[in-house]
């Protein structure tokens, strides 16, 4: 780990050439990730006539400006590049290295932010303008904000790698992770915020990973939560993410022990 | 360095017949089978040896070779590299090793090559002046310097081939393994592969073991040999031992100041070919000194050269053998 972490900031530097040196690709990318415009049209119109479960157009602006910001900032994509590297045969050579291959992809992925940052940064702009009064004002939730956002993206970029290590035993794991995904999507309140969802739902999606994911992250920026119990949502997030972590780990030690190193 | 003892490794594989009807039974009941890749293997390679796997495609040259780096672990058996459990993939044996695969790559396909090789120094945490006189060495011997600013991927096969052996060796690591490296290049960027592995290996007295499927690379640099087939390791010694053991026949080349009758030839042995100029003709071992009086004493003679038949006869003519056992 110490060896990793010595190393981090050249693969940081690296990931941020590989992200310059696709920036077309990426930004389209990145304006592709719509969805919560797309809700909003939807969800703005319906609350025309008066709010839906406390969320005037105002709030659904705020909410899915929000839920675009935690989506931007929060993007990994290690599932695809895993099980294509697998299946290609090249992730032999990148397991010959001294140091595990996933803190490359970490890196590469984090590296990346500051090209997400021209994206979102135009969003925090528009989101300031139209909808401030939604914000929430305690200085605190906001700086709680950056390890929820640390917290969230952790959370996603575990739950691709132990999803995409299981391609090491079955070659192919890309449409489990599509599967998650589709859950992912409704219940971390990508789609629809949790508050609209059926009470029993609702408390469900709550305790599920899902919403650690994006809509707690929301939930800050908006001052949904007392102090003390954002702090504890952020210890629920980071005991998700400590237990993702463990579940990578098992995950990987044993995929290698049935990794079949076809293609080479 | 290298002990292998009774090493297996079986593959369990999905068997599937094609067809719908076949694709729906799979459904319901997926039949497995045990594919032995390689099958009670023992053998030890010294520091600083060169060594050379052939065997017909599917033979275990590859498997083994994977293994031996880590990335498969053995059915049974053990293997031990420079002291360590391949398998338990130590940081101190990763720093020890490398694999070369012809046909894959570690540059990173849309920057430099000195982009990977930055990557390279951080993880292996090469002490800065050590990489820096890497590199420069590598640079000179593989004329690199006009290659590493280029994205990798708008170099050549054999450009690229060049990086990546450089990228491979810049932790100096003891054991090199090489698998099918020259696939792919033309002659002379493949001669420029064998004479930089064969100086890397003198300079440093590291360990090569290289898997080909061009004769010359092995005849070049890799003074012993083994030979897998079907799993089994059916040979290992010294290139000429298996040669003789094979194929005890030798050629003779004869250069003619003028052309001869087929008549006069047909006493020396059989001919393999005939021209005006040049003819080869095959001989037995026992026969080769009275052929070779008889040719001197009655053909019309410019040269006289005695061969040891071509590598890939001897290596057709052996796994035919083995197929025919």
């Amino acid at each position: 780990m110490m060896a990793a972490l010595k190393a981090y900031p050249q693969m940081l530097k690296t990931g941020f050439a590989e992200a310059v040196a696709y920036r077309a690709e990426f930004l389209i990318w990145m304006f592709a990730t719509n969805m919560p415009l797309v809700m909003l049209a939807i969800w703005a119109a319906a609350a025309r006539s008066g709010p839906i479960a406390g969320y005037s157009q105002t709030g659904f602006t705020a909410y899915y400006l929000c839920a675009l910001l935690v989506r931007l900032m929060t993007g990994a994509w290690v599932v695809w590049e895993l099980t294509m590297d697998i299946r290609q045969g090249t992730f032999a050579l990148q397991l010959l290295r001294p140091i595990n291959p996933l803190w490359q992809r970490s890196a590469d992925n984090l590296a990346a932010i500051p090209m997400r940052g021209i994206v979102a940064l135009p969003v925090v702009g528009i989101l300031l303008w139209l909808a401030r009064g939604e914000l929430s004002h305690d200085p605190l939730q906001w700086l709680l904000l950056c390890p929820a956002l640390m917290g969230a993206w952790l959370l996603y970029f575990l739950v691709q790698a132990s999803i995409g290590t299981l391609a090491l035993r079955f070659e192919s794991a890309s449409s489990l992770f599509d599967a998650w995904l589709g859950f992912s999507n409704i219940l971390s309140g990508y789609l629809i915020p949790l508050d609209l969802f059926p009470r029993a739902v609702r408390d469900i999606a709550l305790f599920l990973p899902f919403r650690f994911q994006l809509s707690y992250p929301i939930e800050l920026m908006l001052g949904r939560w007392s102090r003390g119990e954002a702090l504890e949502l952020l210890a629920a997030q980071w005991a998700y993410v400590a237990l993702f972590f463990m579940i990578t780990r098992f995950a990987w030690r044993s995929g290698l022990r049935h990794y079949a190193a076809y293609g080479g | 360095m290298i002990e292998v003892e009774h090493l297996r490794k079986w593959y369990r594989v999905h068997r599937r017949e094609p067809g719908l009807k076949a694709a729906l039974r799979s459904l319901l009941h997926r039949p497995y089978e045990d594919v032995k890749a390689v099958e009670d293997i023992s053998f030890s390679i010294g520091a600083g040896e060169r060594v050379g796997f052939l065997g017909p495609n599917g033979a275990g040259k590859t498997t083994t070779l994977k293994v031996l780096a880590g990335l498969l672990h053995p059915t049974e058996g053990r293997v031990a590299v420079g002291g360590f459990l391949p398998q338990e993939r130590a940081r101190e044996f990763l720093t020890q090793i490398t694999l070369v695969m012809g046909q894959k790559q570690q540059l990173l396909w849309d920057l430099p090559p000195s982009e990977t090789f930055a990557l390279n120094r951080a993880i292996y945490d090469i002490p800065r002046a050590q990489y820096e006189e890497t590199v420069a060495e590598l640079t000179a011997l593989l004329e690199l310097a006009p290659l590493l600013g280029k994205p990798t991927r708008q170099l050549s096969l054999g450009e690229r081939m060049k990086c990546e052996l450089a990228v491979a060796l810049l932790h100096r690591p003891k054991v090199l393994f090489l698998d099918e490296p020259t696939i792919g290049l033309d002659v002379s960027m493949q001669a420029t592969v064998r004479t930089f592995v064969r100086a890397y290996n003198e300079r440093f007295s590291a360990t090569v073991i290289l898997t080909s499927h061009y004769m010359e690379d092995v005849a070049a640099l890799c003074p012993r040999v083994m030979v897998i087939d079907k799993g089994r390791l059916i040979f290992d010694g010294a290139l000429p031992d298996l040669i003789r053991r094979v194929r005890p026949d030798k050629r003779v080349l004869l250069r003619l100041s003028k052309p001869v009758e087929q008549r006069d030839l047909l006493p020396l042995g059989t001919i393999i070919s005939q021209n005006d100029a040049e003819v080869i003709i095959q001989v037995s071992q026992e026969g080769l000194q009275a052929s070779v009086a008889r040719a001197l004493s009655t053909l019309p003679l410019r040269d006289l050269t005695v061969e040891d038949p071509p590598l890939e006869e001897v290596m057709r003519d052996l796994f035919a053998q083995g197929n025919a056992a």
